[in-house]
C-alpha cells in the first residue's frame, strides 16, 4: 500500500504551523510530541500506520473552522477523526497532514421528542445518543458494532451500518442535516426538515464521503419510539444454498424482520469451539430477529416457521428467554473473535445481491481452496452485505501478500455479480486501487468533480478513496498552488 | 427530440448548442423553454429480481408500468410515489384537454419521479424516494455517461452521487437509468380518522408518531381530519389499532376509515400539487398560489398563525408538509430552517437558504453541465 510522499517544505514549517495552530485555538487543543501523537497514527486497519504531523482537539465548530481556516492557507493536509475505529484506513494520516481529531465535541445540543429529532456535536459515540434518549423511550437505529466506541462524524463519513439496518436503513437514511466546516474554514449548514434544503441534496452526498467534503461538527438525526421488544430464531440448515433461499423467502413475505444474521459451516465451528454457543451441527445457520409486543412477535415467528418448514430445516430453534435470546446471538456477536482464534484473520466488507449468495459462497470456497487459505462467511444477509473472514498466519513470509490477493479476487468476485467493493466499511486507503474494478474513468471524474467544488486545493483527507494515479493530478495541483 | 438509447441522449447532450428542457411525463406543465428533450422513448424494465427486492428500469418507463410490475409480485415501491391520475379518482373532468406536446399529463415517469424526489405519506417511514434509490445511470451535460450505486441495498463505495441526482430536477444531467428497493405488499391495512380542524391535527399525530405503533402514514385532509395509518400482519394490525385508538382519546374518538386507500392516495396527489384545490387554484392564478411547506410538526402552530389562519389543502408526514394555500402574490411567512416552495403557477423556489449552499449548488452546476445545456431544466 502506497502513500503520497510527504511535503518536505511543511515538514520544515512544522514548529511554526505548531506554533499558530496554538496562537488560534489555544495551547491545550493541539499535540505535536511525538508520543502523544503516536496514538493518532492508525485507525483500526492497524497495519498501515504513519504518525501525523500534529493533532488537532477542538471543542467548537469555530475552532475547527479556525484550524482549517489556517491549513488551508498554508496548504497542510487535513485528516479528519472521529474515534478512529475505521477498518479502512480513512483516518489515517500522513506524516505533512494534521489530524483534526472531533472527541472533545460530543455534547447534546437539542432533542425534540416531538420533532422526533435529535442534534449532537459530531464527536459523540453512537452508543450515547441512544443513550440520551433512552429513558424517553426513543433510540437512534444505525447501530455499527463498533457503537460503543465510534462517533457520529466518523459514521457520516463512512455512512455507517449495523445489525438492524434490513428495517431502519444506514446513516444516510437516520440523517436530517448537518452543522459542517468546508476546508477554508466556511460554516455551513446542509439539510433541514425531513433531511430536505432547497437546491441539491448535499447532505446526501456529504454522507459517506469519507471525510473529504468537509469536517461534520453537528448532526442532526432521526430518533424513533423504542419497539416493545425483540426476540431471536435459530434456523439450520443442511447448504448454504437453501439457507439462502430461506432468506429470499422470508423478506419476501412481508415480514420485516430487523435482522437476518448468516453464518457458514467453518465460522460456526470456530464459534462453537470458542464460546460454546451450543449451536446445531450444520452447514449453515440463519439468526432472524423481529420485533414488537409479545403477541406480534408470536405472530411473525409463526410465520417464519411456517416460511422455514418449506425448506426442511435441521433445526427450528425459537428463544423463550432472554437467556435463549442471549445464547442464539453469542455465537454471531463473537464470530469475528472466535476466528481470531484461529489465526490472524483479514474482514473483507464486500455485498452481493442476495440471489447470487449460493453462487459467492460456492466459487469463495474454490478461491480459498486454491490459495490454500481457510475463509468463514459471516454477514448481515437481508441485504447481502458479506463479511469474508480470511484467516492467516502474519508471520509467516508471504501470507500477507497471499491474503490481499485472495481478498481482491473475492472483491471483484462480489462486482462481477452485481454487487460492490465495500458495503458499510468504506474505502479509505485499503479497498482505494480497487475502485477501478466497479467504476470507469468517467465514474471516479464525476465524484471528484464534487470534491472539486468542496475542497478545491484537496487538502482534505486527500490520499483516500480514489487510487493515486486517478487523483494526482488534483492533488499535486492543490500542492503548486501554494 | 425522442431519443429511444442512452447514447442518442449522450450525442445530443454532446452537440447541444442551446439550453434544453428535459421531460419525463411532463406531469408539471410548464412553459418549455428552448428544445424538449423527451425521455418516453427510454422505456421499459430492464431487470426485476423479486426475490432480491430489485428492480432496475429506463428513466421514461411509466409510473403505472412499474407499479403494475411489482403488483404482480405483491411488491411495491415503499415511498409511494404520488401520481396524478389518483387525484381525480372521480375521472379528471380537465381529460381531453391540451397538454404539453409529447407528454400525456396522467402518466409520470420513474426518471421524472426520482428527478423530483416525489415520496408519498409512507416517507415518513420508509423514507423518500432517495431512500429507496440504490443506483442510477445519468448523461451530465457535456454528454458523459456517468454510472452510480448498483443494485444492492447496502454500498458505501465511493461517493453517494445517488443521492445527489434524487431531487436534482435535470439540473446535473439526465437520468436514464435508476435501480430500486422493492418492497413487500405487507398483508394488513387499517386507517384510523379522527375528525378535528388542522390547527389540533398536530398534537394527535405527534402522539401517535411518538409511540410503538410503527406508523406508515400520519396526514390530514379537511373533510376526513387526523388520517393513521397501520400496515403489517393481521393479529399486529389490530392489536396496534386498538391500543392506539386508547391512546387517542383525549384527541376525540378514533374510527376506522374505510376505502382508505384512495384517501392516501389523495393525500400523496395533494401533496404533489394535484387534486381538486390544489388544481383548480393553479388553473386560475388570480385567486392565490399553493405552497408545499416543510417544517418541524412542532412549529405548524405557528405556520398556521403567521399565514393568516388559512386553511391547509392537506398535511402530510405527521405536520412536517404543510400544502397552504396562499392569496395571489403572498410570499409564505416561515418559521426558522422552514422551506417552501410553490406548487402552482410559475414553479419558484424561494432562494437558497445561504450564499455557501448556493455557490456550492453553482459550483456543481457548473461541473457537471459547463456549457448550460441543462440550464432549462427546472
Ligand atoms: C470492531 C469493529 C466493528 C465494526 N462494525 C461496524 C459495523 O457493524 N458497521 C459499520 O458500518 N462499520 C463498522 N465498523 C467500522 C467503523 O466503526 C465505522 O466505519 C465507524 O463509522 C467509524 O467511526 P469513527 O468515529 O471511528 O471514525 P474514524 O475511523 O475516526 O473515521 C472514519 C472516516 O470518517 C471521517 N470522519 C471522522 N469524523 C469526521 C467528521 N467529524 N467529519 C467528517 N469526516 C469525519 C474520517 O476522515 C474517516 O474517513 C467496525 C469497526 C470495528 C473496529
Ligand atoms: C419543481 C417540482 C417540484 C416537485 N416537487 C414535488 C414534491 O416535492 N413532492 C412530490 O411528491 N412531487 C413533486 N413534484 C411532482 C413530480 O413532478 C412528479 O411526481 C414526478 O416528477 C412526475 O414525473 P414526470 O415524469 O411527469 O416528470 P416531469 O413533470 O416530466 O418532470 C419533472 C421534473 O423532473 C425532470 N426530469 C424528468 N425526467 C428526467 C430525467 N430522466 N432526468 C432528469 N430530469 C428529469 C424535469 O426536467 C422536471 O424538472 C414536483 C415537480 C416539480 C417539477
Amino acid at each position: 500500500m502506497q502513500m503520497p510522499v510527504p511535503d518536505g517544505a511543511i515538514l520544515a514549517r512544522r514548529d511554526a504551523i505548531v506554533a499558530q495552530l496554538r496562537a488560534a485555538v489555544g495551547a491545550g487543543t493541539v499535540i505535536d510530541d511525538p508520543v502523544e501523537a503516536r496514538a493518532y497514527e492508525c485507525d483500526a486497519l492497524s497495519a498501515y500506520r504513519c504518525p501525523p504531523l500534529a493533532v488537532a482537539l477542538p471543542t467548537t465548530t469555530e475552532e475547527v473552522a479556525a484550524i482549517l481556516r489556517l491549513c488551508h492557507a498554508e496548504h497542510v493536509p487535513v485528516v479528519p477523526r472521529g474515534a478512529g475505529t475505521s477498518l479502512a484506513g480513512g483516518s489515517m494520516p500522513t506524516a505533512d497532514a494534521v489530524v483534526l481529531g472531533l472527541a472533545r465535541m460530543n455534547a447534546v445540543l437539542d432533542v425534540s421528542y416531538g420533532d422526533r429529532q435529535i442534534t449532537v456535536q459530531a464527536g459523540r459515540t453512537n452508543l450515547s445518543v441512544s443513550g440520551a434518549v433512552d429513558e424517553a423511550g426513543f433510540f437512534y437505529a444505525p447501530d455499527p458494532s463498533s457503537q460503543l466506541a465510534c462517533a457520529i462524524g466518523g459514521n457520516i463519513g463512512m455512512n455507517s451500518g449495523g445489525a438492524h439496518c434490513l428495517k431502519y436503513g444506514v446513516t444516510t437514511n437516520n440523517l436530517l442535516g448537518v452543522r459542517m466546516v468546508l476546508m477554508d474554514g466556511t460554516i455551513v449548514d446542509l439539510g433541514g426538515p425531513m433531511g430536505e434544503a432547497p437546491g441539491l441534496d448535499l447532505l446526501g452526498v456529504v454522507c459517506g464521503a469519507e471525510g473529504q467534503l468537509g469536517v461534520v461538527t453537528e448532526a442532526t438525526l432521526r430518533i424513533l419510539p423504542k419497539p416493545a421488544g425483540a426476540r431471536p430464531v435459530l434456523i439450520a440448515f443442511d447448504s448454504s444454498e437453501t439457507a439462502g433461499a430461506c432468506v429470499a423467502a422470508i423478506i419476501r413475505a412481508g415480514v420485516l424482520p430487523v435482522a437476518i444474521e448468516f453464518m457458514d459451516r467453518p465460522c460456526i465451528v470456530a464459534t462453537e469451539n470458542f464460546a460454546r454457543p451450543g449451536y446445531p451441527d450444520c452447514e449453515a445457520l440463519l439468526i432472524v430477529e423481529v420485533e414488537g409486543t409479545p403477541p406480534e412477535i408470536d405472530e411473525q415467528l409463526a410465520v417464519i416457521r411456517g416460511i422455514a418448514a418449506g425448506f426442511s430445516p435441521i433445526e427450528f430453534r425459537e428463544s423463550r428467554s432472554e437467556d435463549e435470546s442471549r445464547r442464539i446471538w453469542l455465537g454471531r456477536k463473537s464470530a469475528f473473535g472466535a476466528m481470531g482464534q484461529m489465526g490472524d484473520y483479514m474482514c473483507l466488507d464486500g455485498t452481493i445481491p442476495v440471489s447470487a449468495l449460493p453462487q459467492v459462497l460456492r466459487r469463495i470456497g474454490e478461491l480459498s481452496a486454491a490459495a490454500g487459505l481457510p475463509v468463514g462467511n459471516v454477514f448481515h444477509a437481508g441485504d447481502g452485505n458479506m463479511h469474508p473472514l480470511i484467516i492467516y498466519d502474519a508471520n509467516r513470509p508471504g501470507d500477507l501478500e497471499r491474503v490481499e490477493a485472495l481478498g481482491a479476487d473475492i472483491l471483484r468476485l462480489c462486482v462481477q455479480v452485481g454487487g460492490c467493493l465495500t458495503g458499510e466499511h468504506g474505502v479509505g486507503v485499503e479497498k482505494r486501487d480497487l475502485m477501478p474494478a466497479q467504476f470507469s474513468d468517467a465514474d471516479m471524474e464525476a465524484q471528484m468533480r464534487v470534491k472539486d467544488v468542496f475542497d478545491p486545493r484537496w487538502l482534505l483527507n486527500a490520499a483516500k478513496v480514489f487510487p493515486l494515479h486517478v487523483s494526482a493530478s488534483r492533488r499535486e495541483g492543490g500542492r503548486n498552488a501554494a | 427530440m425522442r431519443p429511444e438509447s442512452e447514447s442518442e441522449i449522450a450525442a445530443i447532450l454532446r452537440t447541444a448548442r442551446a439550453p434544453l428542457t428535459i421531460i419525463g411525463g411532463g406531469t408539471r406543465s410548464r412553459p418549455a423553454s428552448g428544445d424538449v428533450l423527451s425521455t418516453r422513448g427510454l422505456t421499459g424494465i430492464t431487470l426485476y429480481e423479486p426475490a432480491a427486492m430489485t428492480l432496475i428500469a429506463r428513466a421514461g418507463t411509466p409510473l403505472a408500468e412499474i407499479e403494475a410490475a411489482l403488483a404482480a409480485e405483491n411488491q411495491r415501491l415503499a415511498f409511494e410515489p404520488p401520481n396524478r391520475a389518483d387525484a381525480w379518482a372521480g375521472g379528471d373532468p380537465r381529460d381531453g384537454e391540451d397538454v404539453a406536446p409529447g407528454a400525456r399529463r396522467e402518466a409520470s415517469t420513474i426518471g421524472g419521479v426520482i428527478a423530483a424526489n416525489a415520496s408519498g405519506p409512507r416517507r415518513i417511514q420508509s423514507g423518500a424516494a432517495r431512500d429507496s434509490l440504490i443506483g442510477l445511470r445519468f448523461v451530465d451535460g457535456t454528454g458523459e455517461v456517468i454510472a452510480n450505486g448498483g443494485r444492492v441495498m447496502k454500498n458505501v463505495t465511493g461517493y453517494d452521487l445517488v443521492k445527489l441526482m434524487a431531487g436534482s430536477r435535470g439540473m446535473l444531467g439526465v437520468l436514464t437509468e435508476v435501480a430500486l428497493r422493492t418492497a413487500p405488499v405487507p398483508p394488513a391495512s387499517v386507517t384510523l380518522m379522527l375528525r378535528c380542524p388542522a390547527q389540533r391535527a398536530v398534537p394527535a399525530m405527534t402522539a401517535a408518531l411518538t409511540g410503538p405503533w410503527d406508523i406508515s402514514g400520519a396526514g390530514w385532509l379537511p373533510d376526513l381530519g387526523v388520517v393513521l395509518r397501520l400496515e403489517g400482519l393481521p393479529g399486529s394490525v389490530a392489536l396496534r389499532a386498538r391500543t392506539l385508538s386508547a391512546r387517542l382519546e383525549p384527541f376525540g374518538a378514533a374510527g376506522m376509515l374505510d376505502e382508505a386507500a384512495a384517501a392516501w392516495r389523495r393525500l400523496g396527489a395533494l401533496a404533489a400539487g394535484w387534486g381538486p384545490g390544489a388544481e383548480d387554484m393553479a388553473e386560475d392564478m388570480a385567486e392565490g398560489a399553493v405552497w408545499r411547506i416543510l417544517c418541524r410538526p412542532s412549529q405548524v402552530d405557528a405556520l398556521l398563525a403567521a399565514n393568516g389562519g388559512h386553511e391547509p389543502l392537506a398535511m402530510d408526514w405527521g405536520g412536517g408538509l404543510v400544502i397552504l394555500p396562499l392569496p395571489a402574490g403572498a410570499l409564505p411567512a416561515l418559521p426558522p430552517q422552514a422551506r417552501a416552495r410553490r406548487l402552482s403557477g410559475a414553479m419558484m423556489d424561494l432562494p437558497l437558504p445561504d450564499p455557501v449552499t448556493a455557490r456550492l449548488n453553482e459550483g456543481l452546476r457548473a461541473r457537471f453541465d459547463p456549457r448550460g445545456i441543462l440550464a432549462g431544466a427546472i
